[in-house]
């Protein structure tokens, strides 16, 4: 019996879909069997993002209104044959379907797979009622900005009253000199303010956003610091203490030494 | 005979006349008893007005009952009635007293979007955040960070008090009184609590320690009573 996570936020733009994306992709590099679910209907982009917007025959509205089996419309990942994407209908809008509908799906991908990622669209209507209901675990993606802060903080306030576990924080887009020059909200202070885990923080990297144009997730690529922190994450979620990225980008001989002998500065 | 017995007992103190009524006795007997002894004793004209205390033992008077006999007092003499004492209430008015006269514990996070209202004094264990809002008849206490809004009396209760230990609200209302924060980027101030100041007539905030100066009565059971 497999576990459901939505990746949600609130506000758009944060970086669900990167999040939900990448998150499945390294778990499925840890050898997981991993669902991807798009819900966000009639704005779909985790297809894109994975690049197998090519492959979709069926979406999950056809799957909702029984045009076709669930694993009809599943799709495997060109990279890992453990990853699989539900997609959603370009066509439709988020009202052709029904919490309890989603639920009946998630259930019945729970049997046959480890994780379902579920990629939530923003706001907090029915896109997001139905993103939640099948969910066991939440993830709330935010950035260091005060407005995507507020609407974190509200989604946490609705994650409350549903039957989910307590909620875990993803802070992405961290912008390190912006932060030192305190022109950024620090980590502290939000997670300070948000009074949730924090599940790990994402380094705003240019390789981001190449990768999601070329279709290929970040997590591919294991030198980019983006990479680490979503593979950082995937550990996280399986139980392992991985320790917070350290921001700082020192190089040199003087920082290895320094490092050898165990000093942060 | 019975019926001679007095109904009502007239006291002169330094205060003015006190009114001790039966309570056993109909009403109606009690109404028609204070209007012959009142017509009996006229008071002359140039003498200054007497406060009258009304005590009606363990007789319960609604409030049309008390409108009657304001009435016959006011009427007959040179008399203002002060004030009309009951050693009974109702059940509800009771319920209403605790209700106002009590302190509420809650012990969540108040995000934003969400409203925590309470009758009487609010105690949160938790913070406000930004967008959330807490509301009290009363006064508020939150043990922990106030970033959002606090409204504190909301029934009209100028006198309560919001006390934080991280007092960095958007909006501080008391009663019918509203501040806001600063437009620019502030720090905020740790043990302080927001209060109307009588006579610039707005909130202020000050030291903890000072408004409880101002606030004697913060935690008498008689002010609270008052609070609804």
């Amino acid at each position: 019996m497999g576990e459901a996570i939505v990746i949600t936020s609130g506000k758009g733009g944060v970086g669900k879909t990167t999040t939900t994306a990448n998150l499945g992709t390294a778990l499925a590099l840890q050898n997981k069997k991993v669902c991807l679910v798009d819900t966000d209907i009639g704005l779909r982009n985790l297809d894109v993002v994975m690049g197998l917007e090519n492959r979709i025959i069926y979406d999950i509205v056809d799957v909702v209104n029984e045009r076709c089996k669930t694993k009809q419309a599943l799709i495997t990942d060109k990279r890992f044959d453990c990853l699989h994407l539900l997609p959603a209908a370009q066509t439709s809008d988020k009202s052709e379907v029904t919490p309890e509908a989603i639920k009946a799906i998630v259930d019945e991908l729970k049997q046959d797979y480890d994780y379902i990622v579920i990629d939530c669209p923003a706001g907090i209507e029915q896109g997001y009622k139905n993103a939640v209901a099948g969910a066991d675990r939440a993830i709330v993606v935010t950035t260091p900005e005060k407005s995507s802060v507020r609407d974190a903080d509200r989604i946490i306030g609705l994650l409350e009253q549903e039957d989910i576990e307590s909620p875990k924080l993803v802070i992405n887009r961290i912008r390190n000199h912006m932060m030192k020059n305190g022109d950024m909200l620090e980590v502290d202070e939000i997670v300070s303010v948000l009074s949730i885990d924090l599940l790990g923080i994402i380094i705003d990297d240019d390789a981001v956003i190449k990768a999601a144009n070329s279709g290929e997730p970040v997590a591919m690529k294991p030198d980019s610091k983006a990479s680490i922190a979503y593979r950082n994450i995937a550990r996280r979620i399986l139980g392992e203490a991985v320790p917070l990225q350290n921001l700082d980008e020192e190089s040199g001989v003087f920082a290895k030494v320094k490092r050898f002998f165990g000093i942060r500065s | 005979m019975v019926a001679n017995i007095q109904k009502i007992m007239i006291k002169g103190t330094r205060d003015g006349l006190t009114l001790q009524l039966d309570d056993q006795c109909r009403f109606e007997e009690l109404l028609r008893e204070l209007e012959e002894k009142l017509s009996m004793n006229g008071l002359a004209d140039d003498e200054p007005m007497i406060r009258v205390s009304i005590q009606v033992g363990k007789r319960y008077l609604s409030d049309e009952q008390k409108e009657q006999l304001t009435e016959i007092i006011r009427e007959k003499q040179k008399l203002v009635v002060d004030q009309i004492e009951s050693e009974v209430i109702t059940k509800q008015e009771a319920l209403d007293w605790k209700e106002h006269s009590q302190i509420t514990p809650v012990v969540r996070t108040i995000r934003s979007g969400q409203v925590e209202h309470v009758t009487g004094d609010l105690l949160l264990i938790g913070d406000v955040n930004p967008g959330g809002q807490v509301e009290a008849t009363g006064n508020i206490f939150v043990l922990g960070k106030l970033r959002g809004i606090a409204h504190a009396g909301i029934n009209g209760d100028a006198r309560a008090v919001i006390a934080a230990s991280y007092m960095q609200p958007s909006q501080l209302r008391i009663a019918d009184q509203v501040s806001r924060s600063p437009d620019y980027e502030s720090e905020g101030v740790y043990m302080e609590s927001g209060f109307i100041d009588e006579q610039e007539e707005k909130i202020r905030i000050d030291r903890l320690q000072e408004v409880v100066k101002k606030r004697p009565d913060l935690a008498s059971f008689e002010r609270r009573m008052l609070n609804g």
